[in-house]
């Protein structure tokens, strides 16, 4: 069988979901930003949820779901923030989901597909999972997310060292994103925009709260050697400031998609 | 440390959500899972693996799963 094209290292994927179970209180704040806009979604639905499976939602999504009444299981690639989950928890790989056909009714990713390799596959395995009529909520992060820091690494980088390595993840558009939930059968996929506009005023603090949630570099094709000392106080040092404080958007995809 | 002293049982392993058992299959195969409670393990007979359950948490990784005789 051909194996799809590796773009993530998926064991260092787990590694920093491990490392950052930790220290994930200090970004949740941005995940339950995320996490209530795309719940929103639950609102004009007139039907109920009995069992919902919260993938990746790091205690951000579960205690939100019971809020509403809705039963939770979660699961991240991490045990250790699988077990941080606040509901019964399973630790699993998004591309090899563990769970039997029509299981939920709501399955729910805040934030937590953008570091699988096979997003076709993993959809159409979470469809499967889904009960008829049941419903997939997720946020995707999309082209535009962290795009002043990826020019300004790549800037700094290029003046450094002659050359550039890959920093920062590749990331769908939107229509992608509409794209991929039609080609894995759902029915009546949306994907609309959400931005979140977060302001730093430390610029050393973006890349605390990245490590924090364990979304440093987990690109296979990752510069293996320490970078040069000076990249990431260059780097940031070129970033535009706004009243002394530097903005970061974080440009997310709601999507939105039935099981016919 | 005294209480654990005083028992010569391990420490018990805390139970896993019997609703888990009911939708919980073997990611590679897809197939069904045996519950082996004396080791504490979800078994895939299909695929000849054993995934461990820590802390009543079932580690459903490949990696992770010990391969059966």
């Amino acid at each position: 069988m051909a194996e799809p094209l590796q773009i993530f290292d998926r064991r260092a994927v787990r590694l920093h979901k491990s490392r950052a179970s930790r220290t994930i209180e200090s970004v949740k704040p941005i995940l339950a930003e995320a996490a209530e806009r795309l719940l929103e979604r639950l609102d004009p639905v007139r039907r109920s949820f009995q069992q919902a499976l919260d993938i990746g939602g790091r205690g951000v999504v579960a205690p939100m779901l019971q809020a509403r009444g809705i039963a939770v299981f979660a699961c991240d690639p991490s045990p250790e923030m699988a077990r941080r989950a606040g509901a019964p928890a399973v630790a699993a790989d998004e591309e090899w989901f563990p769970f039997a056909p029509a299981s939920f009714d709501l399955i729910v990713a805040n934030l937590s597909l953008h570091w699988v390799n096979d997003l076709p596959g993993t959809l159409l395995q979470i469809r499967h999972a889904l009960r008829p009529e049941g419903l997939f909520l997720a946020s995707l992060p999309i082209v535009g997310t962290l795009a002043e820091l990826r020019r300004a690494l790549t800037e700094a980088e290029a003046a450094l060292s002659g050359g550039v390595s890959p920093r920062i993840s590749p990331l769908p558009t939107l229509r992608d994103c509409a794209g991929l939930l039609q080609r894995a059968g759902f029915a009546m996929p949306v994907a609309d925009l959400e931005e979140i506009r977060l302001l730093y005023a430390n610029p050393m603090r973006l890349l605390a709260d990245l490590r924090a949630g364990g979304e440093t570099n987990a690109l296979a094709e990752r510069a293996r050697k320490i970078p040069p000392r000076a990249l990431f106080p260059l780097a940031l040092s070129q970033l535009q400031q706004e009243d002394g404080r530097i903005p970061v958007t974080l440009r997310l995809a709601m999507l939105t998609g039935w099981n016919s | 440390m005294s209480e654990s002293a005083s028992s010569p049982e391990r420490p018990k392993q805390p139970p896993i959500d019997p609703r888990l058992l009911e939708i919980l299959v073997c990611p590679l195969t897809k197939g069904p899972l045996e519950y082996d409670r004396e080791k504490n393990e979800l078994i895939s007979r299909q695929a000849g693996l054993a995934y461990p359950i820590r802390d009543g948490i079932p580690i459903m990784l490949v990696e992770e799963a010990r391969k059966l005789d």
